[in-house]
């Protein structure tokens, strides 16, 4: 203690004396220092301000509880984090070569995007589908496409993360038969679906069915691969997309434990052992604008959930106490102004999320306030990964910014925040009831209305945006998708629906509907309906009828 | 205009989109700044859009869409306006739309396109210049 009282003195002393000396010369830019999550940030950190923090209870080693050093043991050191561009757009044919260009660019893992209308589990010559058609991403119908989508792709080698939520297990029934056709057995898979249904009613806003039969298709997906997928990472428990809708930091690692929660807790419900699956949940978060923030954010994430593992749901193998992640840079950070500027903001998010460890991580284009990106956009993204990987030296020891005064602070800083949201939501009965209470929107909403008054008032500056603004002339290469791929689609679907063997289509369609009626496992009845051609939309309209669909609360 | 009468105003996303962090923050806005705001909420049809408009009775229209169904989906709401008859609701739009896009859908009666980085009041003087009230 002794040194703790000289300590405090001392800073004091420099507080009073050096400090205010050139205070009174030079005054400092701001009265108050914020993240651009609001949390105060000091002029200067000691160790007082992590005397309580206990380094093997708090920080421990890579690959070991509570992991706040990363779940690998050697950091980037074996491998490099998965470099995967989230990719796809119009027809199956034209992201197939997309993700060929991609792979052959040094890209380690594929993410799949589809289209608005597949992932509401529409077929695309549906009515609500004009106009949407391979536009964020890739249309898919049946498997037919999906056998387009990985032509000449190993999927034995290949990991894939397909961006689906509501109808993930069609997307994955799909999968797994199009790996069947190629030879590769589904035990053998690796990827991951997102399934994170809870996110879409507050940020995302892909839902179907209501909140009861959507969690039980997630338990049945947890069911199924837990038996048969051990490679496969059965949800994507998302912050990326409540940091996208406007919330702050603390509010994203809330938020996202707090669904994470739900998830494991309905599992456990559903008769899981929590040991059986917990080591295939793997989440998603943003990288967003403030450097050090961030960096703190990823590792009190990670803290947090291994002790909630831990402690309330008492995992008993450390794997299901691991948080292992993927990262996207902030597509909200990206301007429209200026756009080259963004390939730099792109370039700290990418080393933030690998100095917070990610696992795996999508950069941004510097086009994509404008428009999907150009191939050539994409490749400088990719290339933005592989020079921090390659060149700059910091994935070479594992999380070197450990034991900085401010960054230990801030972590837990950010665990104790995330851990009082979670026991409010706690309070309210769960994510599922904080949702349909409209806290968690609220609480974002909230969040994103001061984030734009403070820009519009230039408390906070961007950069081209409201400070350093130029006239600029808009010659930019868009990347347009073709409208006759929309018909394209249209036409190859009717085809399909004359050639294919219709009778099976409707007794597996059938089969389907009395499952969904009573409580069999969903993911054989639709892999049985994807086998024989059934489509994406016919599989969701027998959910639908059986389920009903969800109608968001007016806020 | 008479400042005595309330601009109304219908936020609406049409077409599958679920980025509605934008749509909410304008509708907002938009009332602090005095207006009366009907937000649809999302998944909207076109038809569903006018009808709305119509039944609210308001004087302007904003659109939003991230999904790049603008091209689609804009016009088709314009042309429902007219058969309609109604000409005399502003229309404004908003979301990831290109520069090359804007004179199109300007030419199908869309008053004014805000893409990102729009000030909150440019959008409220916008309105409030351009409105029939």
């Amino acid at each position: 203690m002794g040194d703790k009282r000289t300590l405090t003195t001392a800073v004091k002393r420099w507080d009073e004396n050096t400090v205010a000396k050139t205070i009174g010369k030079y005054p400092e830019r701001k009265k108050n220092f914020l993240t651009i999550s609001g949390l105060p940030v000091n002029r200067l950190y000691t160790p007082l301000d992590s005397e309580n923090l206990d380094y093997e209870q708090d920080l421990g080693f890579p690959g070991e509880y509570p992991f706040t050093r990363g779940v690998q043991p050697t950091g980037y050191r074996g491998r490099l984090w998965t470099m995967r561009q989230y990719s796809g757009f119009a027809t199956a044919k034209e992201s197939n070569k997309r993700f060929h260009f991609l792979l052959d660019q040094g890209q380690t893992g594929l993410s799949v995007a589809f289209d608005l209308p597949t992932q509401i589990g529409y077929d695309s010559d549906h009515p609500l589908a004009l106009g949407e058609v391979g536009k964020v991403g890739v249309a898919i119908d049946s498997l037919a496409d999906m056998e387009v989508l990985f032509d000449k792709i190993p999927l034995d080698k290949v990991s894939t993360s397909m961006t689906i939520n509501a109808d993930a297990a069609v997307l994955l029934a799909m999968y797994i038969a199009v790996a069947e056709k190629q030879g590769v057995s589904m035990d053998k898979l690796r990827g991951t679906i997102q399934n994170d249904i809870l996110k879409e009613y507050v940020a995302r806003g892909t839902y179907i069915f209501p909140p009861t039969p959507s969690m039980r298709l997630i338990t049945d997906t947890f069911k199924f691969c837990s038996d048969k997928m051990p490679l496969w990472n059965t949800i994507s428990i998302s912050g990326y997309h409540i940091r996208e809708a406007g919330s702050t930091a603390v509010q994203e690692v809330a938020f996202t434990i707090a669904d994470g929660i739900a998830y494991v807790q309905a599992a456990i419900d559903a008769g899981l052992d929590v040991d059986a699956f917990a080591s295939r949940l793997s989440f998603f978060f943003g990288s967003h604008s403030d450097f050090l923030e961030e960096i703190c954010k990823f590792r009190a994430a990670r803290r947090l959930w291994a002790r909630i593992m831990r402690e309330r749901f008492h995992a008993k193998q450390d794997s299901s106490c691991t948080m292992r992640f993927h990262t996207q840079t902030a597509g909200c950070t990206l301007t429209a102004q200026q756009p080259d500027n963004n390939i730099i903001r792109v370039t700290l998010q990418a080393l933030q999320a690998v100095l917070g460890g990610t696992q795996s991580l999508h950069t941004n284009s510097r086009d994509e306030a404008l428009s999907l990106p150009t191939e050539a956009s994409v490749q400088i993204a990719l290339r933005t990964q592989q020079i921090i990987g390659y060149e700059s030296g910091v994935s070479d020891t594992v999380d070197p910014l450990a034991g900085s005064y401010y960054i230990e602070s801030l972590t837990t800083e950010i665990e104790n925040k995330a851990k009082e949201y979670i026991q409010k939501i706690d309070e309210m009965g769960g994510a599922p009831a904080a949702i349909e209470k409209g806290f968690i929107q609220k609480e974002i909403h909230e969040a994103a209305y001061s984030f734009q008054k403070s820009v519009d008032e230039k408390e906070r500056v961007v950069v081209g945006v409201n400070k350093f603004q130029v006239e600029e002339e808009h010659k930019f290469d868009y990347l347009r998708v073709n409208p006759a791929s929309e018909r394209d689609q249209v036409k190859r679907l009717e085809d399909l629906r004359k050639t294919r063997d219709n009778e099976k289509v409707k007794t597996t369609l059938q089969n389907l509907r009395v499952g969904a009626q009573g409580d069999s496992n969903l993911v054989p009845l639709i892999l049985e309906a994807v086998r024989v051609y059934a489509t994406l939309g016919e599989i969701c309209g027998v959910l639908r009828d059986v389920f009903g669909e969800y109608k968001a609360a007016d806020l | 205009m008479s400042s005595s009468k309330k601009i109304r105003v219908l936020v609406a996303k049409p077409g599958l989109d679920g980025h509605d962090r934008g749509a909410k923050i304008v509708a907002r806005a938009l009332r602090d700044a005095g207006m009366e705001v009907i937000y649809t909420g999302l998944r909207q049809t076109p038809e569903m859009v006018v009808r709305a408009a119509m039944d609210e009775g308001v004087h302007c229209i904003g659109l939003s869409i991230l999904s790049g169904a603008h091209n689609a989906l804009f016009p088709k709401i314009m042309e429902l306006l007219k058969a309609e008859g109604v000409d005399d609701v502003l229309v404004v739009g908003g979301g990831i739309i290109p520069e090359d896009d804007i004179p199109g859908l300007k030419e199908a009666g869309i008053g004014e396109i805000f893409g990102p980085g729009t000030p909150l009041d440019e959008i409220v003087e916008y309105i409030r210049n351009n409105v029939k009230i």
